[in-house]
């Protein structure tokens, strides 16, 4: 893949952002759909002289991930909804030992097999994942461009702060082909930032550790704050989202994320034809979620319509930030429903007349 | 023949009692002390036997016995 | 009179008592682990993943860097570790509950890949840490905490032959049990110890030891009488010895 304009599928657009980013360790198991990383992934990453391994489990790699992670190298895993499912256990490991990483999940529909189209039904999963009192960043990209940025931008935070970081995207943005002018000209502010943490032999001094278990009285506790400390500073300084059509005093607010954001601009366009005027406003921190802008932007509104290709996930974050349920519309599909940005028009047509 | 003598560190000996099994000098014996995890640690007999084979040591899982070999200075 | 030490304890342990009950194998083991990596001049270079059982704690008394695995996925972690510094020394220390049951689907492909990392698997024949619960490699009749009758094959199946089943793999160039009961074992089982770490810095590939260790306090016996058992016992089962050794 070359700079310039060019036609490029989600799932490529991943692959090559990490390699900008510097990932040099990528293991994954093949789930639909998602394969183009993992099969992408074993060719270009020899090529820039990273290990790639097709791993046996999604339990592998997120595992092989926490030992390149604490072995100092930028390490991903890439997979779809139930192979996300069976890494819980490892994210839980890695925000315990405070360990970077990139994961993405490419949702499809759910519970259990599902099935394999688009879905958001892993929102609760990404936001509130695993055991224990932790949290991990994710991020939401809604077109192509934005699988290449965010993934680009996920290792810079997942160093940063020594935390997982997921790419919160679904079925449609992994198989979309969008003709995009990519930005390769950036480069990873923290490559290159020293590791001391790291695991890489004990040259001049004690060995050290990268442990989750702390039975210590009181350590876990302590390590719990320090974690919780870590994670104010994040909301501080990196929750993300982005506000549409708000110049034009808008009486309606949406409020989507990913692909259902993506089609709710089109419903916006809709809704101005038929003289609706809304405003989107589109999370793109999903966690931190950016609740003080969203409660900002709700005042201004009668309304908010919350879309979700699930039955009501990322609502409950809208209600807490909006604090008037009375305010508050959801339409949602489940199940790899796609709706259209008419249909969701036709809901708000209804809800407004 | 070789002499020598064993330090066993009371903290860390758990008296298992391997290394009395093992050493074939009869050199180590359990002790009559406890130390402050409550194990009764075993003890040096020093009767004069002991060569340094150091079996004892490789034994031990503790790590709680060193091996010192002693030489007598050569007199010509 | 010159007086010199000839045994002491390695570097490569830190001063911390270890926390392992008496007579407990994973002591012994441990010591000659650090023992090895002070005569490879290695204690710079070497990476360990610890398991999810009693060796969990096995960072608090080895002076070089070390991580602790989710509950038998130590091999994975070690395999991508070892990719990271190929010139690391790198391996990983398991129980029988952590590799043979919960992580059998790691070990399996670890050693399938042939990838050029040391295992050592301390075969107890039951969940230490947990209590004495009964593990794959439980013997016929064992009673443990969850076999109070005794292991019944025709519920459990047979205790499983982890060295065994390993050696079958192509890709695996080196395979031994040992104990450490006394002090001839315990230099046969550094000895096999050593024949992996360095099949591994000489590049031959996957080297797997298993370790016959003493669990005095969930046998409720007494060190002298566990290691009786081992050799009059679970020795006859899982017989010491040369497995596979592949140049």
């Amino acid at each position: 893949m070359t700079t310039g304009k060019q036609l490029i599928k989600g799932n490529t657009a991943i692959v090559e952002a990490a390699l900008d980013a510097g990932c040099r360790f990528y293991a994954g198991y093949p789930i639909t759909p998602q394969n183009e990383i993992p099969e992408t992934m074993s060719w270009r990453m020899p090529e820039e002289g990273g290990t790639f391994i097709q791993a046996e489990s999604e339990l592998i790699s997120i595992n092989m991930v926490f030992g390149a992670s604490a072995a100092g190298a930028r390490a991903m895993t890439t997979s779809s909804s139930p192979g996300i499912s069976l890494m819980q256990e490892g994210i839980s490991y890695m925000a315990g030992c405070e360990l970077p990483a990139v994961l993405v999940n490419v949702m499809r529909g759910g519970p259990g097999l599902g099935n394999i189209a688009p879905s958001q039904s892993d929102y609760f999963q990404a936001v509130k994942p695993g055991h224990g009192d932790f949290h991990i960043i994710t991020l939401a990209p809604h077109n192509i461009s934005e699988m290449y940025d965010y993934t680009f931008d996920a290792f810079d935070l997942a160093d940063k702060y020594r935390i997982p970081v997921m790419i919160l995207a679904d079925g449609l943005l992994g198989q979309l082909m969008e003709n995009v002018e990519l930005d390769r000209s950036r480069k990873p502010a923290l490559l290159n930032a020293p590791k001391p943490w790291a695991l890489t032999g004990a040259s001049g001094r004690k060995g050290q550790r990268i442990v989750s278990l702390l039975m210590q009285p009181g350590a876990l506790e302590k390590h719990n704050m320090d974690l919780n400390e870590k994670y104010n500073l994040i909301k501080k300084n990196e929750t993300r989202h982005e506000l549409a059509g708000m110049e034009k005093n808008p009486e309606y607010l949406i409020a989507a994320f990913g692909t259902c954001a993506r089609i709710s601009k089109g419903t916006m366009n809709i809704a101005a034809d038929a003289g609706i005027k809304t405003g989107l406003f589109r999370p793109i921190t999903l966690w931190p979620f950016p609740y003080e802008a969203l409660k900002e932007a709700a005042k201004k509104v009668k309304k908010v319509f919350v879309f979700e290709m699930n039955l009501g996930q990322m609502v409950e974050d809208v209600r807490l930030a909006v604090g008037d349920d009375s305010k508050i519309e959801f339409y949602g599909r489940p199940g790899g429903g796609v709706p259209t940005a008419e249909e969701l028009f036709e809901f708000i047509r209804g809800k407004v007349k | 023949m070789k002499k020598g003598r064993i330090r066993i560190d009371e903290e860390r000996c758990k008296g298992c009692l391997l290394c009395v099994e093992e050493c074939p000098k009869n050199e180590i014996k359990k002790g009559g002390k406890i130390n402050r995890f409550g194990y009764t640690f075993a003890e040096f007999c020093d009767n004069g036997s002991c060569n340094a084979c150091t079996l004892c040591a490789i034994v031990c899982p503790d790590c709680a016995i060193e091996v010192i070999e002693i030489t007598e200075d050569e007199k010509k | 009179m010159a007086e010199k030490i000839v045994y002491k304890k390695p570097d490569s342990l830190t001063d911390k008592i270890f926390s392992y009950c008496w007579g407990c194998g994973h002591s012994t083991v441990h010591k000659i682990i650090a023992e090895l990596i002070d005569e490879l001049g290695m204690r710079e270079k070497t990476i360990a993943v610890a398991p999810v059982g009693c060796a969990v704690f096995a960072y608090d008394f080895w002076n070089f860097d070390t991580t602790e695995a989710a509950h038998g996925r130590a091999p994975v972690v070690a395999t991508a570790i070892k990719r990271v510094h190929p010139g690391h020394l790198v391996f990983s220390y398991q129980g029988d509950g952590d590799l043979a049951s919960i992580g059998m689907a790691e070990i399996i492909h670890t050693a399938n890949r042939g990838e050029n990392l040391t295992i050592i698997f301390i075969n107890n024949t039951n969940y230490g840490m947990t209590g004495g619960q009964m593990a794959p490699t439980t013997l016929i009749g064992q009673k443990t905490t969850t076999s109070p009758a005794g292991r019944n094959i025709k519920q459990n199946g047979y205790p499983i032959k982890m060295s065994e089943m390993l050696a079958q793999f192509e890709s695996v160039k080196y395979v031994e049990r040992v104990k450490v009961t006394n002090a001839a074992s315990v230099i046969k089982a550094k000895k096999a110890i050593k024949k992996g770490f360095l099949n591994q810095l000489n590049g031959t590939g996957f080297s797997f030891i298993e370790v016959l260790s003493a669990c005095p306090a969930n046998w409720r016996m007494e060190p002298l009488a566990a290691k009786a058992h081992i050799d009059g016992v679970i020795s006859k089962y899982y017989p010491v010895g040369l497995i596979k050794d592949i140049k």
